[in-house]
């Protein structure tokens, strides 16, 4: 998966979490870009976007994050490695 | 759907455009708020939760009040990230009929703020604060394995008695207690529970220990180790979370601990529910009994099903005797409805026992608002138990404040069902209560109501019904054969035929055959319908007889007879009848289709000596109405 597609999938991850349907989310964007994206709301997003793409996300992964485009390719590597193992 | 508390399985699923339908709520409508706890009935995850939450604190932070809910402020102290959980205890409060605000003070802020006060908290002017504390949050650092469990015990009931003394000082208002979980650690594995200083001694008799200590001081309590012991505590911690975040329980759990809040919130402001419904067919016994008779329903000992039921009646008994109502709501003729009450020997509810008797053939939100009306309580006072998942969702969209919980086809699940659920939460129990059953005046009463009440159109419409018509084949047969014996109520002419003999329906080229089956949104309920007719003359012009007409009586009200006559009415035609006639063979138990033939639009022909009554449908004549329902056909091949 592309990181665009998983973009593409996070997004209603996203809206549920802000509880904002006319979101729309890029890589580039961060916990700057999104009024509601504190500590908080931060664990139920990873917890959220966990589920939808059935991996798990390390403390100390989520602390290097930095936007939404790092978050997708994390997701990624992860999908990756799950595929080959 | 897995069945249990960590999924609060008796919900109904939350529908699949939350989002959406919580965005468009008017909020200058008067219903807001009933329309918010409809929202909040359903199981939501802990997303839409907080989003549904933040629309309670908006609109209580701005008016003050949510009509037509009580109010209630509740602080959290807690040792973990609680706030992550605030607005699933907003929704789950709101479901159990509160308007509540949240505000937490958390990790270390916890003690702070019970002992020093906090100006926030204070303008907040909170009516109870809960203590969210678990054994990471308390002082248990000097617990030592093989050492006594009583000083540890004493010193953390010391602690929890500091704080508490300061929530009384600072905010005098009581505090609520939570028990607490084990955590799923073993020094040794089987031997800690006899050895003082594990997890397994010092939590089981620190427990009691805060009981003792809720009912001295006068607070409230959250049985925090009765939750985590129906969801296993293996699944309750986190430690990642707890780690990464301070996040006390996997947050998956949160919505079953929020809801365990939200009850207990709900008992406070006096909301709990007051009177449990019961449907009878296949609720308090297996099969209908109207059709089986009192020898053919399924109850007692000797077979799962029937000792599923027995259950389910012991519970019923059981919440009488602690004060909650019993009343009956059925769709079957009074007389058959009463009958096991009266003289199965393995019933355990008797005709007593029921404050209101509603058994007819109205539908079942009419009946529920009787029953309500008679004991002097409100809808949002009634739980209503129902195997039949379109009853469940008639009545929830026509009357969203009973609580419905949903359950599956299996009867084994209904006892707990109704004891996971909480909808009889309490925080105190008196002799009053206990006689309270008692009080709800007449017994077994059984109330007049008004037919055809309720607007069922837009319902039916709603069911997205698909009704399905084929002629007799081999794959029906038994299912044919089995109506054609069992039905007795729904039933015009009551003539019964082998499997054998319908095998030879099948093949017989000069009759005319019909296998009817069903199914809408809410599930599938397979066949439930079957015609037979010939053709033949009537007054020298050709015509259809029908010989036999049956139907099952789970799905009355729902306009089969009228769907079925539609596709009777084009065969007859196609064959080149002009009339259609139908019978009425009156038996001690097929009285509620005496008036089947009028209602559709025959004629009376003539009535018979023996009370047969033959009636005329003038094919000429006959325009079919319009049904709420999709039509799929399968035409019988050519011979």
């Amino acid at each position: 998966m592309s990181e665009t597609d998983i973009i593409a999938r996070m997004l209603p991850v996203f809206q549920e979490v802000f509880d904002d349907d006319s979101l729309t989310i890029t890589p580039s964007m961060s916990s700057e870009d999104i009024e509601d994206w504190d500590s908080l709301s931060n664990v139920r997003l990873i917890i959220a976007v966990e589920r939808a793409f059935g991996v798990r996300i390390k403390a100390s992964e989520v602390a290097q994050l930095d936007n939404v485009g790092s978050l997708a390719d994390l997701v990624a590597q992860k999908l990756a490695a799950g595929t080959k193992a | 759907m897995t069945v249990g508390t960590a999924h609060l399985s008796w919900l109904p699923e939350a529908p699949a455009d939350f989002t959406r339908r919580l965005k468009d709520l008017d909020r200058a409508a008067p219903d807001f708020g009933a329309a918010l706890q409809r929202l909040a009935a359903a199981r939501l995850n802990l997303n839409q939760a907080t989003s549904l939450g933040r629309r309670i604190e908006a609109r209580l932070a701005d008016k003050g009040k949510l009509d037509p809910f009580p109010s209630l402020k509740l602080a959290i102290l807690s040792n973990g990230t609680i706030t992550l959980a605030a607005g699933g205890i907003q929704a789950a409060a709101l479901r159990h009929g509160v308007a509540t605000q949240v505000r937490c003070a958390e990790y270390e802020l916890a003690t702070h703020v019970a002992l020093a006060g906090d100006p926030e908290i204070s303008a907040f002017a909170p009516d109870l604060v809960l203590l969210a504390l678990d054994h990471r949050g308390l002082p248990f650092d000097r617990m030592v394995a093989g050492e006594p469990v009583k000083p540890i015990v004493e010193e953390v009931i010391g602690h929890l008695r500091m704080l508490q003394d300061g929530v009384k000082r600072n905010f005098g208002v009581p505090v609520v207690f939570q028990t607490l979980a084990t955590p799923p650690a073993a020094l040794f594995g089987n031997f800690d529970i006899r050895l003082g200083g594990t997890w397994r001694s010092v939590i089981s008799a620190l427990n009691a220990a805060i009981v003792d200590l809720a009912v001295v001081e006068g607070g409230y309590l959250l049985d925090v180790s009765g939750l985590v012991e129906r969801v296993g505590s293996e699944n309750w911690f986190d430690e990642p979370q707890w780690l990464a975040h301070k996040v006390p329980f996997q947050l998956d759990m949160a919505p079953a601990y929020a809801d365990y809040v939200g009850r207990l919130l709900g008992a406070v402001r006096g909301r709990s529910r007051k009177c449990l419904v019961l449907d009878l067919d296949n609720t308090l016994w297996g099969g209908a009994i109207g059709d089986e008779g009192l020898s053919g329903i399924v109850l007692g000992q000797g077979s799962a099903d029937g000792e599923a039921f027995l259950a389910v009646q012991k519970m019923a008994l059981a919440l009488r005797e602690r004060g909650v109502a019993l009343a009956v709501c059925s769709k079957n003729d009074d007389a058959n409805a009463r009958q096991p009450f009266r003289s199965h020997p393995d019933m355990l509810l008797k005709e007593e026992h029921i404050s209101v008797f509603q058994a007819n053939w109205v539908d079942k939100a009419t009946n529920l608002e009787a029953i309500a009306k008679t004991l002097n309580i409100g809808l949002d006072a009634l739980v209503f138990l129902d195997d039949n998942p379109a009853e469940r969702g008639h009545v929830r969209m026509a009357l969203p404040m009973v609580a419905i919980p949903e359950v599956g086809a299996d009867p084994s699940t209904y006892a707990w069902t109704i004891q996971a659920a909480g909808y009889f939460d309490a925080v105190v129990f008196s002799a009053e209560d206990k006689r309270r059953a008692d009080q709800y005046a007449a017994e077994a009463q059984r109330v007049a109501v008004m037919s055809q009440a309720r607007e069922m159109g837009d319902y039916l419409s709603e069911l997205a019904m698909v009704i399905h018509f084929a002629p007799f084949d081999p794959v029906g047969r038994s299912r044919i054969a089995q109506l054609i014996n069992k039905s007795n109520q729904f039933n015009l002419t009551s003539r019964r035929y082998t499997e054998a003999q319908v095998a030879a329906l099948e093949g017989d080229t000069a009759l005319y055959t019909m296998q009817v089956r069903l199914r809408d949104r809410f599930g599938d309920s397979g066949m439930i319908g079957v015609i037979v007719a010939r053709p033949s003359d009537h007054a020298g012009e050709p015509a259809f007889d029908i010989d036999s007409w049956l139907m099952s009586c789970r799905v009355l009200g729902r306009k089969v007879e009228a769907a079925m006559l539609s596709e009777l009415v084009e065969a007859a035609r196609a064959s080149g009848a002009r009339w259609l006639i139908g019978r009425y063979l009156p038996t001690p138990k097929n009285g509620m289709v005496r008036d089947h033939y009028a209602k559709l639009g025959f004629t009376l022909a003539e009535e018979l000596p023996s009370g047969e009554c033959v009636w005329q449908l003038d094919l000429t004549l006959f325009s079919a109405e319009e049904l709420p329902m999709a039509v799929e056909r399968v035409m019988k091949a050519a011979a």
